[in-house]
């Protein structure tokens, strides 16, 4: 009787590993929910505020192509559980990839150079419209995606992890490598190059439009990323309407590392991550009320901005008379 | 040479709030049309007298006492705040607390509307003088982002004031609009409850809807008045060009301040009537979608003025209406079965299971979106319109069409 107490109580090193591991695979999600974001706004000065329903249509994607259709599986037959979701899982993301392009052409490329009151609502408006959508598509219950992973759970060092938390971190960090990579290709450079001066680019024959493209899709297809590994398990049973509200919380993640740069969107959604699983377990405090954790990225966000008006990492902006 | 719309001749006609014989005109004329209105004496527009459609002008109203706030903030001072469904909570919450009836499980002090209307844009403006100083720090798109995390951090304060705000469940009940002088049983005017007023027999739709509309007058006219004034016009020094108004020694803070005050009491009255209106809320009215619906109202109606702010607010309350009737007709056409228009309306409803369709009326899992659905795909769409096609929102239409009258014959 006594055993089973001891197990069911975590002891103190065991609760913050346990915390720590939870904490870094919820700040790898936000931390490629951040990176899109900052892709997205470098490129084309347009803060993403449609990313959430971005995530959540690409986990439907993902849940459509894993689960209802059955995507490799049904074509070719023999191949590991794996292999199958991780193909159905790239399909989605390239679907996704592809609703952001169409985003781009149809709403985004006419608005550039707009005030910035017109680009908020402008993304505002895509978020409201492909959330009803996705929401529509995925129905009344939250839909699973059948991770090869299902529930499992290793022990590692003191605590235990998910075996899809480790997925979500291997996946984030592969993706963060991949992107550094990006950076320093031909395509990459160009980008870089538009970023920082649009015209100068231009002058150079880069084409503004194509990595403007090219950004959003990059965005849209980490967002979707994101929307898989955050609806599956541990954090959900499935895609629903709560995960496109669920990547509100990346926007701190942004700001906190500062708009404009990248390693800033990385560090801040580790430290927003971090901050809000430390919040669930250890400020139980009954005044706090409920869902408490939930809104510690906002008042982390709010504590750094009144540090560093411009976040941690971000170019303080020039003004000029 | 007269009445040319950009043609002055002294300072105060420049400044008078009806500058020119047609907008005298045209005001005396809209004045006597939303007066009549609830009378149902004019042809063709009799409809819109009708209960149903009171409340829902009652709603536009109320829409626009708040989004006139948010003009202040954004159209005048030119800060992209998407925090104003918070203030509106803070002004709804402190409404209800101060008029709610004693002795119910959430607080309540039943005090009269004298007190608690003016209390709820006070209460609300003093929180948004104490988020100010955060608020003028940031600038831009990062504004934009910490006003949302206001909403979220607001959220969740009032899911757990349960004692406040009857918590998610079933929310909590907020004053009813009427006049008392204290706290007698029976209230001296009632804006809710039929009977005559001065001979003529109204409904309390329509009793609703005066109120409302004499205090939307007052704000509307008090907008206006503070665009003329020092304060007003160093708003709007800092939205043309920030340092340039500092270097004019406009002090930027305060400045930026006073706005986020005086919109946060907009946004407390707005949101004191709401509840009052409505007469039941949960926690989760107040959240970002509302804000987003004001910053639509804005921009549709077309961003810095006050005629703008209020055509927005009727277009965008209206709009799900329309939408809703536009849809059961369509329902209806598909249903009678025979001729080219069910075929085209056949096409656009899904009535079950197997009918595909963009539109679902039948209940269950058909494929297509609901009407509450298509409701909001449809305002997401005629926001990227508006902002595509025409950024100056409906009062921009209005330019243009006055622009061309202004030259006419001559088309430029």
């Amino acid at each position: 009787m006594e055993l089973i107490l001891a197990q069911e109580v975590p002891t103190a090193i065991e609760k913050f590993a346990n915390a720590t591991y939870s904490g870094l695979a919820l700040g790898a999600i936000y931390a490629l929910l951040a990176l899109g974001l900052v892709i997205i706004y470098k490129a084309t000065q347009i803060l993403n505020f449609a990313h959430g329903a971005l995530a959540a249509l690409g986990a439907y994607f993902a849940a459509y192509f894993a689960v209802t259709l059955n995507f490799p599986g049904r074509y070719v037959s023999g191949l590991p559980q794996t292999l199958q979701w991780v193909l159905s899982a790239l399909a989605a993301v390239l679907a996704a990839a592809a609703v952001g392009w169409l985003i781009e052409r149809i709403a985004i490329r006419p608005m550039i150079g707009e005030p910035l009151f017109a680009v908020v609502l402008i993304t505002i408006a895509l978020d409201i419209i492909i959330r009803t959508i996705t929401d529509d598509l995925i129905g009344n219950n939250p839909r699973p995606l059948g991770t090869p992973w299902g529930s499992e759970v290793v022990e590692l060092g003191p605590g235990s992890i998910a075996k899809a938390e480790i997925a979500t971190i291997v996946v984030a960090i592969a993706c963060l490598i991949g992107m550094a990579w990006f950076f320093r290709t031909r395509i990459g450079v160009a980008m870089r190059a538009t970023a920082f001066d649009q015209e100068a680019a231009m002058a150079q024959g880069i084409s503004a439009g194509q990595i403007f493209s090219l950004a959003w899709m990059i965005g849209a297809g980490l967002a979707a990323i994101a929307g898989i590994f955050s609806s599956v398990f541990p954090r959900s049973v499935g895609v629903s309407a709560a995960t496109a509200f669920f990547a509100f919380r990346a926007l701190p993640a942004v700001v906190i590392g500062g708009l404009d740069s990248i390693t800033g969107a990385v560090a801040g959604g580790f430290i927003i991550g971090l901050a809000e699983v430390y919040a669930g377990a250890y400020l139980d405090f009954s005044f706090l009320g409920t869902g408490f954790a939930g809104i510690m990225p906002y008042i982390v966000m709010l504590a750094v901005l009144l540090v560093r008006p411009y976040g941690l990492f971000g170019t303080e902006e020039v003004r000029r008379v | 040479m007269r009445s040319r719309p950009l043609l002055f001749t002294s300072y105060e006609s420049e400044m008078a709030i009806l500058p020119t014989w047609t907008r005298r005109v045209m005001f005396v004329f809209l004045m006597a049309l939303v007066v009549l209105i609830p009378l149902q004496v004019i042809p063709g527009l009799s409809f819109l007298g009708d209960n149903d459609w009171l409340r829902i002008l009652s709603e536009v109203l109320i829409f626009a006492v708040a989004a006139l706030g948010l003009h202040i903030l954004s159209g005048l001072t030119g800060q992209v705040s998407l925090g104003h469904a918070f203030f509106m909570g803070v002004g709804a919450y402190t409404a209800a607390v101060l008029g709610g009836e004693v002795g119910k499980a959430t607080i309540g002090f039943g005090l009269p509307m004298w007190i608690w209307l003016p209390a709820a844009g006070i209460v609300a403006a003093l929180v948004g003088a104490l988020v100010a100083p955060t608020a003028v720090r940031v600038r831009g798109i990062y504004l934009a982002i910490v006003t949302v995390g206001l909403v979220f951090i607001g959220e969740w304060m009032w899911r757990n004031l349960v004692d406040v705000t009857g918590g998610s469940q079933s929310g909590r009940r907020f004053p009813p609009l009427d006049f008392r002088l204290w706290k007698e049983d029976v209230p001296l005017i009632s804006f809710s409850s039929d009977g005559p007023w001065f001979g003529i027999e109204l409904s309390g739709e329509a009793k609703t809807y005066f109120f409302l509309l004499v205090i939307v007058i007052v704000f509307a006219l008090a907008t206006k008045n503070i665009q003329r004034t020092r304060t007003g016009r160093s708003f709007m020094a800092i939205r043309d060009r920030d340092v340039a108004a500092e270097v004019m020694g406009v002090p930027e803070a305060k400045s930026k301040a006073v706005s986020f005050a005086v919109s946060s009491f907009y946004a407390g009255i707005g949101g004191a009537l709401l509840g009052a209106f409505v007469s039941r809320l949960i926690p989760e009215s107040f959240n970002l979608l509302l804000s987003v619906e004001f910053l639509a109202i804005l921009l549709v109606g077309g961003l810095g003025t006050v005629t703008g702010t209020l055509l927005g607010s009727i277009f965008v309350v209206t709009l799900p209406r329309l939408v809703q009737d536009f849809s059961s007709l369509l329902a209806e056409t598909a249903d009678s079965g025979s001729g080219i228009m069910s075929s085209i309306a056949n096409v656009f409803v899904s009535t079950g299971p197997d009918d595909l369709g963009l539109i679902s009326t039948a209940a269950g899992n058909s494929p297509g979106l609901n009407v509450s659905q298509f409701n909001l795909v449809l305002y997401g769409i005629l926001l990227i319109v508006f902002l595509v096609f025409e950024p100056l929102g409906l009062y921009g239409i209005w330019i243009r069409i006055r622009n061309y009258w202004k030259g006419w014959p001559f088309t430029y």
